[in-house]
């Protein structure tokens, strides 16, 4: 079977910054910031004290309390977005068209909500005994297995798990198999709930948090800020869409992936514009024709340079004219979802054509040497689009995106 | 030598995997070859050890170590400072 073209028909998100792809582009596109103060778990004894939640999530609207017993929150927000994208694409999976498709979400940390709740009784309150369903509520891949089992999906179906890049390849390999023939549609995103006490002492440790907020390529920017929502795409043949007549965000053109093999937290330039050109080659793109690139810009002093030097290494002196934004600085890092929710940025660019802003930017890093769209978002013309995810541990994943 | 100096200098050592004679005041923990994620061990078994918070970013640099007396600086700053 030849090649495929793999376009995007169905878009769901559950963001720090509002719930429904409605509300998340009017969010986007304004500039909104959605990190604040920290208010899902006791601040006392953390230094971290921010973050980007999704507030006012009311469980209990989404679910009876049968389903909700086996939910983790990030099987919960996977929930909710999925259907959302599986309304929004107009498809139905009762017929054969369930066999053919395909459910893979990333997820970096897994149902650590529970594991949380369940070892504080377990070690501080002297509990005998976890609830029984423990196990199938944490577990890394229940999102996934969730969502397949929500829509009736009985295609390949797996969790992809490379920390800050899962989603990006969840929604890679997803692509790969529609555009090969092994699956006729695929469910594909990541989700990520994974705000705990326990969690975030962790990321304390770590010491690469910011005090103050996520001003991604700023010159004042002074570490990461932690998210978390879920976002997911659906995906089929640019000829089963045609032929649907259903509605087209855009095409998923190509993908790249690299390991650094060299560090487990620093990143590395060259494993990261290695992925960039891999996915600028298997979409075949000429770097001239991209015109935003939606970063993976966490915020911290080592990511936003090293991603800068990629992208000036990949893109020559097309860089300068490049636009370049980190959704991060308005949804904060949400690890195991940040692809998604950056790829459904990255769809809404380009359909709007218009280009999100990096929000929070006092001064633009001059040393990063790129127009990260500071504050404002601008009207351009975005052929083909970006979007970046390089995880700790060297794992990198960049998706291309073109306008249909 | 004090005793806190002796025991930061040992931690430093330690974790860095660095031979003690080496750990001059002066001498800069790259040129140690003490990476980033020693030095957030470092800074983890210092507060361990003496019960302590040490202000220190990774990403700030007004709260970065460069040098192994910047460490005990850091150390004897807040092993000074009356309980919060």
């Amino acid at each position: 079977m030849g090649h495929r073209r793999v376009v995007v028909t169905g878009l769901g998100v559950v963001s720090p910054i509002g719930s429904g792809v409605a509300d998340y582009a009017d969010s986007i596109f304004a500039g909104r910031c959605g990190i604040g103060p920290l208010s899902l778990v006791p601040t006392q004894g953390l230094s971290v004290r921010i973050a980007g939640e999704v507030r006012g999530f009311d469980p209990a609207a989404h679910f009876d309390a049968r389903r909700l017993g086996l939910l983790d929150r990030g099987s919960q927000f996977a929930l909710v977005a999925a259907r959302q994208a599986v309304e929004a694409s107009g498809l139905g999976f009762d017929g054969p068209l369930g066999l053919r498709t395909a459910t893979i979400l990333g997820t970096g940390v897994g149902g650590i909500t529970t594991l949380d709740e369940g070892f504080h009784r377990l070690y501080r309150e002297g509990v005998q005994r976890l609830h029984p369903f423990t196990i199938p509520r944490l577990m890394v891949s229940a999102p996934t297995a969730q969502v397949s089992m929500e829509f009736g999906l009985t295609g390949p179906a797996f969790t992809a798990s490379s920390a800050c890049a899962s989603a990006a390849h969840a929604i890679g390999l997803a692509f790969q198999m529609v555009r090969g023939g092994l699956a006729d549609a695929a469910v594909t995103g990541g989700t990520e709930a994974s705000l705990t006490f326990g969690a975030l002492k962790g990321w304390e440790a770590m010491r690469i948090v910011s005090p103050d907020g996520c001003r991604p390529f700023c010159e004042t920017r002074n570490g990461m800020v932690l998210g978390e929502g879920a976002a997911v795409l659906v995906l089929e043949t640019l000829d089963s869409a045609r032929v649907r007549g259903a509605d087209i965000l855009g095409e998923v053109a190509g993908f790249g992936m690299s390991a650094d093999a060299k560090d487990i937290t620093a990143p590395d330039a060259e494993g990261a514009a290695r992925a960039m050109r891999a996915a600028l080659a298997d979409a075949g793109l000429e770097p001239e024709e991209v015109g935003y690139v939606n970063a993976h810009g966490t915020g911290t002093t080592a990511n936003d340079a090293t991603e800068a030097r990629a992208i000036h290494a990949v893109f020559g002196d097309h860089a300068r004219r490049l636009l370049v934004s980190s959704t991060k600085s308005m949804v904060g890092h949400a690890l195991g979802a940040a692809g998604a929710l950056e790829a459904a940025a990255t769809l809404l660019a380009l359909r709007r054509q218009v280009v999100p802003p990096t929000a929070g930017v006092e001064r633009p890093d001059p040393a990063c040497a790129l127009d990260v769209v500071p504050r404002d978002a601008r009207e351009a013309r975005v052929e083909a689009a970006l979007s970046n995810s390089f995880a700790f541990g060297g794992l990198n994943a960049a998706l291309a995106f073109r306008r249909v | 030598m004090t005793e806190l100096e002796n025991d930061v200098l040992g931690i430093i050592a330690e974790k860095g995997r660095v031979e003690r004679d080496r750990l001059a005041l002066d001498a800069r923990l790259a040129d140690l070859e003490i990476a980033s994620l020693d030095v957030i061990e470092i800074v983890f078994a210092l507060e361990e050890r003496f019960g302590i918070e040490i202000p220190f970013n990774a990403n700030d640099a007004r709260k970065e170590f460069d040098t192994v007396g910047d460490v005990l600086r850091a150390v004897e700053s807040v092993v000074a400072k009356p309980a919060a």
